[in-house]
């Protein structure tokens, strides 16, 4: 494809749009679909059609619009008019909405119009998933006409490998994956690694529980991934790459798959792309649902067919990867950062954001709040806004207790620091970390005793049991903690979870087990007294945990009456 | 060959370049303790047991598998270093089923020498006593296989892999639940794959892999032969040319 030919598709697809008096947009990402999606888009086909209406209205499906809770969604684009989402929308609905709306011209009123003053998408900044309300993640020509590959194309036509790894330098952004590792001194590394073939991986195997960003990105917008795994394959000298996508992604992988194939086909990805001597192929990898597969070396292992383990750094995938080759390693929402980076400029960027965190952020707002969905929100908005203006506050009354974020990596930060600006240095400083960007709000029914046996359970199942102190450290610190919420604890116990929580932290080989004891460390130094009425009163504060079902300690003691009671006639 | 030098615990000493750090301590007289570790077998840092504190490095690095660099600045014996391997080894004794009166190894066993040398004799956690292991596979002609000693070292799958280059052992499963498997998990007498050598009996640190016939304390094992026949090797003393 030539510069000429990207500009006509461009063209091409944008009348193509204008000339329809209004258009349907169907969020068609997973929480729809799961919420009946599917049945919406059917039918607002089989209604356009009946009434013959084809050249008029178009009906298209998006990636994901962000309130995922209120699915399925319908977004209706006039001309000249601003856009009214619907949700919750039924089939019944969907004909109503196509036959007053769209052929009627009347904005219908209700419970079903979410208005897009609504707090939830006023705070937010879209960087990476701009597009995604309205593109088709399936159709080329769409992502084209939303001024798709421009940026590939600046950067082959008109910029060295030097040049954007400077540009992306300047923009601060740091890797999304959770670690934050500057993403240009990253590329750099690469850059002038010695070696005569270079790979370069783009990590979409998320596992947290209650995250989905990586997929939704993949989902939305399959091509701005691959764009920027295009400038970052550019930018460090690589000709080959990989996603490595969870198979429990179906949806993304098959749209990921069709992207490739699609952009193989229109020569945007394949040999000499745009002309120019750069050539660039992507293979998509499946993992099979180990969650350590998600941490970099153990993610290399497995895309090399080998059992997914986890090795020693250094050496460093950037000096020595797949097949003992260089190897840049990514999250895919640190890719789908790229395209717009280079777009409109490094130092567009890094006006967002705070001094160290630059940029926007992709969470996955889940568990008590009233607005749950996906949200892109600048780096540093305080707590405060992401849960009482973006997600609606707590529902049914309840309180605010705390917010867990990163996953099972992560930490659980309390309502005193509601206001604390989010970036990677403040989480880090509370005892959480920025993860990938799972948010899960708790309210005052949550056992913060309960929350830290769930995560260590789920740490504990995931170890890929290579080192000894994950292995064996994580079950150890789940029999403790399953002792505490059953009430047979003692209170030496939470100074032996202390202490092995920080041997973990120290001596484990990868980033699984040196995060895994965050979640219990930090409820244990903010909620502290509620681990020890666990103990001392044997009483659950908030009596989610059968403390009464093991009474192990007590029915030693309480032996003797028992029996007493049970011989009584 | 070119030196390095570099300073372990306050002294300044001096390494051949190449050399991993562990190497470079035990050059310099300086033991560390190790589990997984075996000279001849590719080293994975699996055990923890040899971490050491390097300047300026956020993480405790494993000495196995990190490079003495010019100029590192390595402590190997802290206060904190001796407490993170002593917990590692009470884990250890906290997995699975180690009761040396009973065990074929007694006497030769690498996991009860490191806990005397670093003053274990209990551990503090609870036993995990595992029920769900497999039995003791005996239907091979010469070796058992008892899993409750298993420390997941993976020394007699690489030994399997890199000295005999059978690969007949491997591991499945993951986190406490990884076993020792033979071929595609069946009974290792009718592995068609083994070539009977005994080399992963010999490198086993356990009584895990033992001599069918033996009994309690009765075993002996030699693993210096793995460092041999890396070395034959790798001066192609057996080359045909």
């Amino acid at each position: 494809m030539t510069r000429e030919e990207l500009q006509n598709m461009a063209q091409r697809e944008q009348e193509k749009r204008r000339a329809f008096r209004c258009r349907l947009l169907v969020c068609y990402s997973t929480p729809c679909i799961s919420s009946g999606a599917e049945g919406v888009r059917k039918a607002l086909v089989d209604a356009v059609k009946e009434r013959n209406l084809n050249a008029e209205i178009d009906v298209t499906c998006t990636g994901c619009v962000g309130p995922c809770s209120r699915g399925p969604l319908v977004t209706v684009r006039m001309k000249d008019r601003e856009d009214i989402i619907y949700q919750h929308v039924t089939p019944e609905f969907a004909v109503q909405i196509l036959e007053k709306h769209a052929i009627g011209n009347e904005v219908l009123s209700g419970e079903n119009v979410l208005s897009k003053d609504h707090p939830f998408f006023a705070k937010q900044l879209k960087v990476v998933l701009a597009n995604s309300p309205f593109i088709d993640p399936e159709s080329l020509e769409s992502y084209v006409g939303a001024g798709g590959f421009t940026a590939l194309q600046k950067v082959l036509e008109e910029m060295t490998p030097e040049q954007v790894v400077e540009e992306i330098k300047k923009s601060g952004l740091r890797g999304r994956g959770g670690g934050g590792f500057p993403t240009g001194l990253k590329w750099d590394l690469v850059r002038k690694a010695k070696g005569e073939k270079k790979y370069l991986v783009a990590n979409g195997d998320e596992g947290d529980p209650g995250a989905y960003m990586d997929r939704t990105t993949m989902e939305s917008d399959p091509f701005l991934v691959l764009e920027g795994m295009a400038i970052a394959a550019y930018a460090v000298g690589a000709d080959q790459g990989y996603i490595y996508v969870r198979a429990e992604y179906p949806l993304a992988a098959a749209r990921l798959g069709k992207a490739i194939k699609l952009a193989e086909k229109a020569e945007i990805l394949g040999n000499r792309i745009f002309g120019s001597n750069f050539n660039f192929r992507v293979d998509i990898r499946l993992g099979a649902g180990a969650f350590v597969c998600g941490e970099e070396t153990g993610l290399l292992t497995s895309v090399m067919g080998r059992r997914g383990q986890p090795y020693p750094r250094p050496p460093f995938p950037a000096n020595s990867g797949l097949w003992g080759c260089p190897t840049l390693i990514n999250n895919v929402e640190t890719y789908g950062n790229i395209a717009p980076i280079i777009n409109r400029g490094g130092d567009w960027y890094a006006s967002i954001g705070t001094e160290k965190s630059k940029g926007t952020k992709i969470f996955a707002l889940a568990g008590e709040i009233n607005n749950t969905g996906l949200i892109e929100v600048p780096m540093g908005i305080t707590l405060r806004e992401v849960v009482y203006d973006i997600g609606g506050g707590i529902p049914k009354g309840r309180s605010f207790k705390a917010a867990q974020t990163g996953g099972p990596s992560g930490g659980c930060i309390p309502a005193d620091y509601l206001d604390t600006p989010i970036d990677y240095e403040n989480l880090a400083a509370l005892g959480s970390i920025m993860g990938s960007g799972g948010l899960v709000i708790m309210n005052d029914r949550s056992c913060m005793v309960d929350v830290a046996r769930f995560f260590m359970d789920f740490c504990r199942d995931e170890s890929c049991g290579k080192c000894i102190p994950c292995r064996v450290g994580t079950s150890q610190m789940l029999r403790i903690l399953e002792r505490i919420c059953n009430g047979s604890a003692v209170m030496e116990d939470l100074d032996k979870l202390q202490e092995l929580g920080k041997m973990v932290q120290d001596t484990s080989l990868c980033g699984l087990g040196f995060t895994s004891p965050n979640p219990t460390l930090s409820t244990l130094r903010y909620f502290r007294d509620e681990y020890e009425a666990h103990i001392r009163e044997r009483k659950c504060p908030t009596g989610v945990c059968p403390v009464n079902e093991v009474p192990l300690r007590e029915l030693v003691h309480e032996l003797p009456r028992r029996i007493k009671e049970a011989a009584k006639p | 060959m070119s030196v390095i030098t570099l300073t372990l615990n306050g002294q300044e000493v001096s390494a051949p370049a190449g050399a991993t750090l562990l190497e470079a301590c035990r050059q310099n007289g300086v033991d560390l303790p190790t589990l997984c570790h075996l000279e001849g077998l590719t080293p994975v840092g699996a055990c923890r047991l040899c971490l050491v504190k390097v300047e300026g490095q956020r993480r405790l690095v494993p000495a196995c598998t990190t490079e003495a660099q010019d100029g590192m600045k390595v402590e190997t014996h802290t206060e904190q270093l001796m407490e993170y391997r002593k917990m590692i080894l009470e884990l250890l004794l906290s997995e699975r089923n180690h009761i040396c009166s009973v065990c074929v190894a007694n006497g030769c066993c690498e996991l009860r020498s490191r806990c005397a040398e670093l003053g274990v004799d209990h551990t503090r956690f609870e036993y995990r006593c595992p029920t769900d292991l497999p039995s003791i596979d005996l239907t091979h002609e010469r070796n058992g296989l008892d899993h409750n000693r298993c420390i997941s070292c993976t020394r007699c799958i690489r030994a399997c892999d890199q000295i005999e280059g059978a690969h007949t052992l491997d591991m499945e499963g993951r986190g406490a639940a990884n076993r020792i498997i033979v071929d595609m998990h069946q009974n290792w007498g009718k592995s068609s794959t083994c070539t009977k050598c005994g080399k992963c009996v010999n490198v086993c640190p356990t009584g895990t892999l033992f001599w069918r016939g033996s009994t309690v304390a009765e075993m002996q094992k030699d693993v210096g032969f793995v460092h041999w026949i890396k070395e034959g090797r790798e001066k192609k003393q057996w080359s045909v040319i």
